[in-house]
């Protein structure tokens, strides 16, 4: 009975078990291709083996991300092994340092990462933060959704916004942890109506199902998070999305973007891949070649109509000069909302 | 179609062999990752997620089912034994439950613990069939504001379990409401008590880590220090009767009203979005603790300790379902991990769940009353061989108990520094074994406080800094007022009985 547990734990460790639910993915995504899997993994295979460094519990955003690249990268033939690790907590920032320092020269290793971790290390000031690893690409960007419950006072933008001109304290709305980018997405839009963003009610609730609840039992005003995790709700019309904070509105949401109610405010959630501090510059240039081939792969992009994330690829010294605009961004909302 | 329809139609659905020995497994599973410490049902469950991919939706519902419910069972056959709960809904289980096996009266306490999980688990799945979308609406009436009284009164029942010391019990309370702030602060994004910058502490104290390294390993640390001082062994004796009357007719008669108000504080509690098993079985135990006519028991070995507890925390398990099944919401980890398993089968758990999905939803619910059966069936005769487990040598079993327990933390994060966090507190359970300092209060500490702290700071922002909000909301203020009556009724007992004296 022992040696069963153990056996249990130890592929708990190699992460074996989820590679098999995704080689079953990728076999059918291959089949939707109509070719075989082996045909393509012969033609133009870049990493024999490839490690994915998730900081982040199994079941979030960037889980999902680092699985997705997994299933999409063997259906593509990219590569033929792809073990992937699980270090999660805090925004990342458990997982960062032991990246860092773990992972040092390894050319064959990515880890995940994105806009929450920009932040997180900002608020937690960190001493290890997403500037010591080497930015590879920038690959999905999720925007931000402001929802009402259907039952409270407020119906739609214009309420809101009165509402929170005329006292935004009294404006309560339930997010994900502090100083994240829900936080950051309400900060923007009180100053942007001419507030102080301090004075923010923002209430932090533990992972989407607790926020979500507090939404639907209308214990707030209003509430923000990922279109994705909202959606079933707003649906079901229990919940009343009344923006959503991309560029662009998303495809089939009948909901405007900030920008277009009057706002100059845009926030979205990107997410993408980084590489250990001290790889090579050929090592770095292999990475970028194998997530550029990727990106442009048939399974890349059927995952990614199938997840609703939009495609926002940026590479090499454009996505290291996006990554310091939104680290510089990053730092001013914090600092407005008395949190850096 | 009516419920009791659909639900027939699920028994149709779940009473085929396939399907059967799908629940066989899951509860089998259940039942064993329970007993082990620090494996719970979350991490079985998400060990078989790749499973999704071979086998259809309706055998591995069922399968996770009966895993769910089945940790739920085995969480109490440790914490009676060894004084080792397996997971922090059977905490207070092992206050009474220890203390009964060391009278030699483990078979009575296994006993009770499983039938009471049978009890509370049918209960708890009739009130899912017939009650989930009700009982769900009131729990969205929680807010923050009403948490935060529930934790006050919560607070109040703690002083059932403080022991004979109060100073010592609350010392261990303290402690465990310091180690509840270690950690990044919800409300702020800002570290706190993390020694200026280690990284693994940001997170958080894992309260698994710490049931584990308190009961488990400081157990053992104090048995392999009372071996070298040569103290007599703390002899158990095991039950010789048949497993017909592992419980006497005294023992039914004082089981059967613990078990059923355990099982409505768990599935109440449970069906609140931050409710949790923990607060349910304290509730009971103190519930138990005050109804009782023989309280003098209670820190030796009461049976009602045993009954209520377990039976809360079996019920907290169908409560869960009941947000997860009607809005998609998760309200724990195992929840979390079941709907990641809808959404492989392309499910999105959702409010329309029932009425797209309801052949899926009602084999699910019928599932878990069959599970139940299975589970006590399966459960009731093991109660003969596991306390043959207390004859093994306890230098032997200890050295099990620390092998198992250690793979289970380490298997659980894959971090070192949560096996290094599992012996520090192996070390402070041996000083508070040493020293009598009473184990459950700091685990009680550790998940209250930050439930606490976090409600108190969430409500005072929604009511925009009033503390009035406290009182001016009808369920808060009721269950403050509850709170406030309990709190002061040992005082007004003593004061009135005094007078009558001198009168």
């Amino acid at each position: 009975m022992f040696n069963f547990f153990i056996k249990l734990l130890n592929k708990k460790i190699s992460m074996k078990i989820n590679r098999r639910k995704f080689m079953a993915f990728a076999g059918t995504s291959a089949a939707v291709l109509g070719m075989p899997n082996w045909a393509l993994s012969q033609s133009k295979v870049i990493f024999d083996n490839l490690n994915i460094f998730v900081p982040a519990a199994p079941g979030g955003g960037w889980d999902g991300l680092g699985r997705a690249i997994e299933a999409a990268s063997k259906a593509a033939g990219l590569t033929n092994s792809i073990q992937i690790e699980n270090v999660g907590g805090a925004g990342g920032m458990v997982g960062l340092p032991k990246f860092v320092n773990d992972k040092k020269g390894q050319g064959n290793t990515i880890m995940i990462g994105g806009s929450v971790m920009v932040g997180a290390g900002i608020t937690n000031k960190s001493p290890v933060t997403i500037k010591d690893v080497i930015p590879i690409a920038r690959l999905t960007e999720e925007a931000g959704a402001i929802v009402v419950p259907t039952s409270g006072k407020i119906k739609n933008w214009n309420d809101f916004t009165s509402a929170l001109k005329a006292n935004p304290k009294a404006v309560s709305v339930a997010g994900g942890s502090a100083g994240g980018t829900d936080h950051q997405l309400l900060g923007l839009i009180i100053k942007a109506l001419g507030g102080n963003a301090k004075d923010a009610a923002y209430v932090a609730f533990q992972g989407g199902g607790p926020a979500n609840a507090a939404i639907l039992g209308g214990q707030v005003s209003a509430g923000i998070s990922g279109y994705s995790e909202l959606e079933e709700h707003i649906n079901s019309g229990k919940m009343k999305i009344i923006a959503v904070s991309g560029n662009t509105r998303i495809s089939g949401v009948n909901a405007p973007t900030i920008k277009e109610l009057g706002l100059n405010v845009v926030a979205a959630n990107w997410r993408g891949i980084f590489a250990a501090p001290g790889v090579s510059t050929e090592q770095k240039g292999k990475i970028i070649d194998y997530i550029t081939k990727l990106n442009t792969s048939e399974p890349w992009k059927k995952i990614l109509v199938e997840r609703k994330w939009t495609n926002v690829f940026l590479t090499g010294d454009a996505f290291q000069k996006a990554l310091n605009e939104d680290i510089k961004n990053t730092e001013g909302v914090l600092k407005d909302l008395g949190l850096a | 179609m009516s419920n009791f329809e659909q639900l027939l139609n699920g028994f149709g659905n779940a009473l085929t062999p396939s399907i059967l020995i799908y629940g066989f497994a899951g509860c089998l599973a259940g039942t064993l990752v329970g007993v082990l410490p620090g494996i719970g049902p979350a991490l079985t469950i998400a060990l078989l997620l790749p499973l999704t991919f071979k086998a259809p939706a309706v055998a591995m519902f069922v399968l996770f089912a009966g895993i769910y419910y089945g940790g739920m069972y085995g969480g109490s056959t440790t914490a009676i034994l060894l004084n080792t709960p397996g997971e922090s809904a059977s905490v207070v289980t092992s206050l009474e439950g220890n203390k009964m096996a060391k009278r030699g009266l483990a078979g009575p306490a296994l006993a009770t613990a499983a039938i009471g999980s049978f009890v509370a688990g049918t209960i708890g799945t009739i009130a899912l069939t017939f009650f989930a979308p009700i009982v769900v609406s009131v729990a969205l009436t929680f807010g923050p504001a009403e948490y935060f009284s529930l934790m006050v009164l919560a607070a109040v029942s703690v002083t059932a379990v403080l022991g004979n010391s109060v100073v010592r019990g609350m010392t261990s309370l303290s402690l465990g409401l310091i180690i509840g702030l270690v950690g990044i602060d919800l409300q702020s994004g800002q570290p706190r008590f993390t020694f200026g910058g280690i990284m693994e502490l940001l997170n958080g104290v894992e309260v698994v880590v710490a049931v584990v390294g308190l009961f488990a390993v400081g157990d053992a640390l104090f048995l392999a220090w009372q071996g070298r001082e040569k103290i007599k062994k703390t002899i158990i004796i095991s039950p010789k009767n048949k497993w017909y009357n592992w419980m006497t007719k005294k023992d039914w008669k004082r089981s059967w009203k613990p078990w059923l108000r355990g099982s409505f504080f768990g599935f109440f509690i449970g069906a609140l979005p931050t409710g949790g098993a923990e607060v349910p079985t304290l509730l009971s135990y103190y519930t138990e603790k005050k109804l009782s006519k023989k309280p003098e028991e209670f820190g030796k070995g009461a049976i009602e300790g045993v009954a209520g507890p377990e039976a809360a925390n079996n019920a907290a398990a169908a409560g869960v379902l009941m947000p997860l099944l009607t809005l998609g919401i998760p309200t724990s980890a195992t929840a979390a991990v079941l709907l990641s398993a809808f959404e492989s089968y392309g499910i999105r758990p959702g409010p329309t769940l029932l009425t797209q999905q309801s052949n899926l939803v009602w084999t699910l619910i019928a599932s878990l009353y069959i599970g139940n059966v299975i589970l006590l069936i399966l459960n009731y005769p093991l109660v003969g061989i596991w306390v043959k487990i207390l004859k093994i040598p306890s230098q032997w079993l200890y050295v099990g108990v620390i092998i198992i327990s250690s793979a289970g933390v380490y298997g659980a994060g894959r971090s070192s520094f949560d096996l290094a966090l599992l012996f520090f507190f192996g070390l402070i359970g041996y000083f508070f074994r040493r020293f009598d300092f009473p184990a459950a209060p700091l685990i009680i500490g550790l998940i209250l406080g930050p439930m606490a702290e976090q409600s108190l700071r969430q409500a005072m922002i929604i009511g925009m800094g009033e503390w009035t909000t406290f009182v001016t909301r009808p369920i808060s203020a009721t269950i403050l007022f509850i709170a406030f009556v309990l709190f002061l009724s040992p005082f007004l007992i003593n004061f009135y009985s005094k007078k009558k004296k001198t009168i």
